[in-house]
């Protein structure tokens, strides 16, 4: 029944977890100081700068659908970016190209909105669908920032081609913009042309920034210390490599 | 109940597709949830094109884009016309259906439009790139002319080895880093998510 040849995996994933909790309790009495990541800092000022612009801002995941990790992540930023457009009043935009991540978005920023006490100023037709082609995806969303002029592009998610699309319109309307995505093809494009970028893992820790809920800054700690783990394991690889001893047959899973 | 339901689920899904990857027989349970997702998914399609569709009847109502607005009605329920149309012909893929006609010279000639948007979105954002205004700024344009110089024919001979250099070595170990950074950032968020830290798949 258990595949005795991923027992490596299974040791790896079960040292993560134990490092996750360890640090999630440490996390609990003791305070963790994580580096600032100036995307996320900025959110709160983009939105601000929309306001004082009296533009909308505009919300982006790109054409993947719940089942990727990047559009999950991008749940949570959304959720601090529609609870700041609630505050300071001002119109917001997402066009999407999935339809669960449309109806999850609708809640998500309802319920942002309502707990910002401004339930009124949002409807179900700030949260729209386009189309699940690519192309015709790009197209709906450049023609919704040429029409609507937003000042603040977030651009969240997981991006292929159409990035750079969509983010050369959004510089064309003079709108402030911040990317995340974790797909490196898009990340130069995205660095190109935007004000701030998260760039990969930053995405994904974006929910225990803005939270600043310990338990998850645990968990972010815990990676951190599992990124030195792994550079260590390559050193150590390299090393005896070097002197005819091989590692790598212990990562095999075929 | 409206929370906790789709977290249990949630929960009790995440951790079955986990051990599914170590224990061979779970795994057809796997697949058959891949299949509920594509179904569910479909259902869902319903939903976006509703949505779709009422957006610009509102449009179309309130006098607000109104010519866009047209063109996609016009463009969605034409285009559904025709498929009828060609499936009770039946011969809706037939390369010379009329289904396939607009798919032929409607749909794949936009698509190519706006993918060829790229090389010019592209000139106009290495413009901005290239601007030397820092050190980092400088290696930037650096790195990129010698590997454009090292994949045009007149000068491939001469940049070939740099370039090779820079895409195999610089450009592989910052690509490797992020990556190994992303698969752990993944590895920590399905594991908040699976001990219930995180929900942002709710409300």
């Amino acid at each position: 029944m258990f595949e005795a040849q991923k027992t490596g995996i299974l040791l790896v994933i079960l040292a993560l977890a134990a490092l996750f909790l360890y640090w999630i309790r440490k996390a609990r009495t003791q305070e963790i100081h994580l580096r600032r990541i100036p995307g996320l800092e900025a959110l709160d000022d983009a939105v601000g700068r929309a306001a004082e612009m009296g533009r909308p801002v505009l919300f982006a995941t790109g054409i993947l659908g719940l089942n990727n990790i990047a559009v999950l992540a991008a749940m949570g930023i959304l959720r601090r970016v529609a609870q700041k457009a609630a505050e300071y009043q001002v119109g917001f935009l997402m066009p999407n190209a999935d339809p669960i991540v449309m109806t999850t978005a609708q809640e998500i920023v309802k319920e942002a909105y309502q707990s910002a006490g401004r339930p009124d100023l949002i409807s179900e037709a700030s949260v729209f669908y386009l189309t699940s082609d690519q192309f015709g995806y790009a197209a709906g969303v450049d023609g919704v920032m040429l029409r609507e002029k937003p000042g603040a592009v977030f651009l969240q998610g997981y991006f292929y081609a159409e990035s750079l699309i969509l983010a050369e319109t959004a510089q064309s309307v003079g709108a402030i913009q911040i990317a995340g995505t974790t797909a490196t093809t898009q990340l130069p494009f995205f660095v190109v042309a935007c004000d701030y970028v998260l760039i990969g893992e930053e995405m994904l820790a974006a929910s225990a920034v803005l939270s600043r809920e310990p338990n998850l800054l645990g968990s972010i700690k815990a990676e951190d210390w599992a990124k030195a783990g792994i550079a260590l394991f390559l050193l150590v690889a390299v090393v005896l490599k070097i002197f005819g001893i091989d590692l790598a047959p212990l990562l095999n899973t075929r | 109940m409206k929370r906790t339901g789709p977290f249990v689920l949630s929960v009790v899904i995440g951790l079955w597709i986990l051990v599914a990857f170590f224990v061979k027989p779970l795994r057809g349970a796997q697949q058959t949830l891949l299949l509920w997702y594509t179904i569910v998914g479909a259902f869902a399609l319903v939903v976006g094109l509703i949505n779709l569709i009422q957006s610009h009847l509102r449009n179309l109502q309130r006098g607000q884009n109104v010519p866009y607005s047209l063109i996609l009605l016009f463009g969605f329920f034409g285009t559904l016309a025709v498929g009828i149309y060609a499936f009770f012909q039946g011969n809706a893929f037939d390369p010379y259906s009329p289904l396939m006609w607009v798919y032929g010279y409607v749909l794949a000639p936009l698509q190519s439009t706006m993918f060829s948007l790229l090389a010019f979105f592209l000139a106009s954002a290495a413009f901005r790139a290239f601007r030397i205004r820092n050190m980092e700024a400088l290696l930037l344009l650096l790195a990129a002319v010698i590997v454009m110089l090292g994949r045009i024919p007149w000068t491939e001979h001469t940049f070939a080895g740099i370039t090779e250099w820079i895409m195999a070595i610089p450009n592989l170990a910052a690509q490797r880093g992020i990556q190994i950074g992303v698969a752990l950032g993944a590895i920590g968020m399905a594991l908040r998510i699976l001990f219930g830290l995180e929900r942002p798949y709710l409300r």
